[in-house]
């Protein structure tokens, strides 16, 4: 790495910066584009759309993007460490079908949900163990499964849907706090993305994520238990999947194979708006949160406008292909510039368009 | 299968830095061996299950369920022996379905080569999409078509507005492509077999198809050895696009009914007929003939559950399996090779 070190390289590395600094690197980081981006969608949107900004409208796009925040919480985590799960939306399907299936046999919700948090992160240790052990690349085996899940899924409820859930469960979940229009659910994503941010901001284990990212082999030779912590993290991101899957039958009323279908594109979409580098290493959560608004102000803008939401996926198709084409483009203009200026941040590996595991 | 031979032969075998042209040919035909055996498993039980399985009648209907998947299959080696991955083909071949059948709708008189040739075109362009984005801009393959996947498959629902083509408005001559058979066999079936000859005579015998191995199996090297990097992988896209436009017109002339919704999911079959049949994710090894067995194989399984009375739900889950079983069984014998060469040492991988 080049002798002067950039920032961002200081604080991917090295122990966490004072706080000054801390602003100040959010503030320089790819994280304020996406913040950016979001300040003025919602002040466009506001102006354009008619009845954007509403209160309750605030309320039904927070729930829209409730599940992909859930899941992206996690995920975020998985990228920074250089991998990826594309597995979640089937393992959220497969939640639901099971779930639906319980709940026609009998038994209590209040039994049935700590199930399909256990299921949720059992599919995930599946992931973490067949990345970890088995030494196979995440993209592969997270297509396998991708299909597989979404498959037990079918086969589990079929093409049929169960929506007899009871009413308490199901208006619990798309509640409001009393006396606004903020779901409830935003508390838990609150509490939720709080424990994240602190976990990887702010201790030994989420600096050692970077460092999986950056170089594992390093990271491995520098003490992390870098198997231990990447098969934890494929577990959390199952749970996590099985959580929104919870969440997304009771918001729904209605538990379905082919529930939340391709919604893995929406949530790779919001971590790498956030600013994490798919090739791992790079990232943080402000970010992430504000790519999942981001999307959700977005589709929600255009949907109020009569976009149809089949259509709706050009957007989300473009913008994730944006969320990565724009860095890229970025770091190679500063390679271009003279050296005299700020280094290039870190080498790229640009001639790894697919990623894959070698360790 | 004879594509074991020339510079890139020893791809799967020389990140282990052996050069045993020999062994990489023997594990392929292990492969390939593996496959066929499968094969042959499933199809004796379940003609044992139902003889009729076995009939001439059913054997043509496979064989043309298995076209698209094999043209498909053949494109996506291509890619995937890059060290890329196309996610969008089954929106490119919705899209180019949905065009094809609009093309006829709005010209009836058009000479069914044009129709076709436009199929082609739009899916190459989509590939030229693609490929600009992978090679020219440097973005992972992965998220570049992950995210066409979902924009064509989007431009595809815009373009149709609800609306769906019937057989009624496509000319006889195109609709009978799907049915007329020379020899027997289907017509699609042999344009899928020309697709597969072709393919891999180009990958064993050209010097840009072995330069493809080249690319997959060290793209730094294969760059520093004066290899157009960006310019190869950015042909393997358009080719593969054009494959995926040339399926979705056979779809068209052999189903008749297109809407925005054809092709869905597709991709994942795709991907899993070419890892099955020994294309390494990783890029560098497998050639099409592997991934057109893998895709006969995919179909066959498809249709022997039914006959074998499975749940038609269990499909799904069986390709699932199959993709990790396959790279699973990728991964022991690429570690054996390892242990081989070293002389029995221990792994350290």
């Amino acid at each position: 790495m080049a002798p002067e070190v950039t920032e961002r390289d200081a604080a991917a590395t090295a122990a966490p910066p004072p706080r000054g600094r801390a602003v100040r690197r959010i503030l320089a980081g790819r994280e304020s584009g996406v913040l950016g981006a979001l300040l003025l969608t919602v002040l466009a949107a506001s102006f354009l759309v008619e009845g954007f900004a509403t209160g309750r409208n605030a309320g039904f796009l927070i729930l829209d993007v409730a599940a992909i925040a859930i899941i992206a919480l996690p995920m975020t985590l998985v990228v920074i460490t250089g991998e990826i799960d594309l597995s979640v939306a089937s393992t959220l399907g497969l939640t639901s079908a099971v779930m639906g299936h319980l709940w026609v046999a009998g038994l209590p919700l209040e039994t049935i949900v700590p199930l399909c948090l256990v299921l949720g992160a059992v599919l995930g240790a599946v992931n973490g163990l067949l990345v970890t052990v088995a030494g196979l690349p995440s993209l592969a085996v997270t297509i396998g499964t991708m299909a597989l899940y979404r498959g037990l899924a079918y086969v589990v409820l079929g093409d049929t849907a169960v929506a007899d859930f009871p009413p308490a469960w199901t208006a619990a979940a798309v509640g409001r706090l009393p006396g606004t229009d903020v779901p409830q659910v935003a508390v838990l994503i609150m509490v939720l993305a709080l424990a994240v941010g602190v976990l990887l901001h702010a201790t030994p284990v989420g600096r050692s994520l970077y460092a999986i990212g950056s170089n594992d082999e390093a990271a491995r030779f520098s003490g992390i238990p870098v198997r231990w912590t990447r098969l934890w993290l494929f577990v959390a991101t199952g749970a996590g999947a099985a959580l929104a899957g919870v969440f997304w039958t009771l918001q729904y009323g209605s538990a379905r194979a082919d529930n939340a279908n391709g919604l893995e594109l929406s949530v790779i979409a919001a971590v790498l708006l956030g600013g994490v580098s798919i090739f791992g290493g790079r990232g943080a959560l402000p970010g992430v949160i504000g790519g999942v608004l981001l999307l959700g102000a977005i589709r929600n803008a255009l949907q109020l406008a009569d976009v149809s939401s089949d259509t709706l996926n050009i957007v989300t198709g473009l913008l994730l292909v944006a969320s990565v084409v724009a860095p890229n483009l970025v770091a190679r203009l500063r390679e271009r510039r003279p050296r005299s200026g700020v280094p290039p941040a870190r080498p790229r590996t640009p001639d790894r368009p697919l990623r894959t595991e070698e360790s | 299968m004879s594509a074991g031979s020339g510079t890139g032969a020893s791809a799967p075998v020389a990140e282990h830095g052996g050069g045993d042209v020999r062994g990489a040919r023997r594990l392929r035909q292990v492969r390939e061996l593996g496959i066929l055996l499968a094969l042959a498993l499933i199809v004796a039980a379940t003609a044992v299950a139902n003889p009729g399985f076995l009939s001439g009648q059913s054997i043509r209907d496979l064989l043309l369920s298995a076209t698209l998947l094999t043209i498909l299959a053949v494109g996506q080696t291509l890619v995937i022996v890059t060290r890329s991955v196309d996610l969008s083909v089954g929106s490119v071949l919705g899209l180019a379905a949905f065009a094809t059948g609009t093309l006829f709708a709005a010209f009836p008189g058009l000479p069914v080569a044009v129709a076709v040739l436009a199929g082609v075109a739009l899916g190459a362009v989509c590939g030229a999409v693609n490929g600009a984005l992978v090679a020219v801009a440097r973005v992972p393959a992965l998220v570049v078509t992950l995210g066409t996947l979902y924009a064509f498959r989007g431009v595809d629902y815009w373009w149709a507005a609800g609306t769906q083509i019937n057989a009624a408005d496509m000319p006889a001559s195109f609709l009978g492509l799907g049915r007329t058979a020379v020899l027997g066999v289907p017509v699609p079936a042999l344009v899928a077999l020309a697709v597969v000859l072709a393919a891999g005579w180009y990958l064993a015998s050209y010097r840009s198809g072995r330069e493809l191995y080249a690319i997959g199996s060290e793209p730094h090297a294969a760059r520093l050895s004066g290899i157009p990097v960006d310019r190869r992988i950015f042909a393997a896209f358009v080719v593969n696009g054009a494959l995926a436009g040339l399926a979705g017109v056979l779809y068209a002339a052999r189903f008749g009914t297109l809407d925005a919704t054809v092709g869905t999911g597709l991709e994942l079959q795709v991907v899993a007929a070419a890892v099955v049949g020994g294309v390494a994710i990783f890029g560098g090894s497998g050639t099409v003939y592997g991934a057109a067995l893998g895709a006969v194989l995919l179909t066959t399984i498809g249709s022997a559950l039914p006959v074998l009375r499975v749940s038609g739900f269990w499909q799904q889950a069986v390709v699932g399996l199959l993709i990790l079983v396959a790279i699973g069984m990728d991964r022991i014998l690429a570690v054996r090779a390892a242990r081989r060469l070293r002389g029995g040492g221990p792994d350290g991988t």
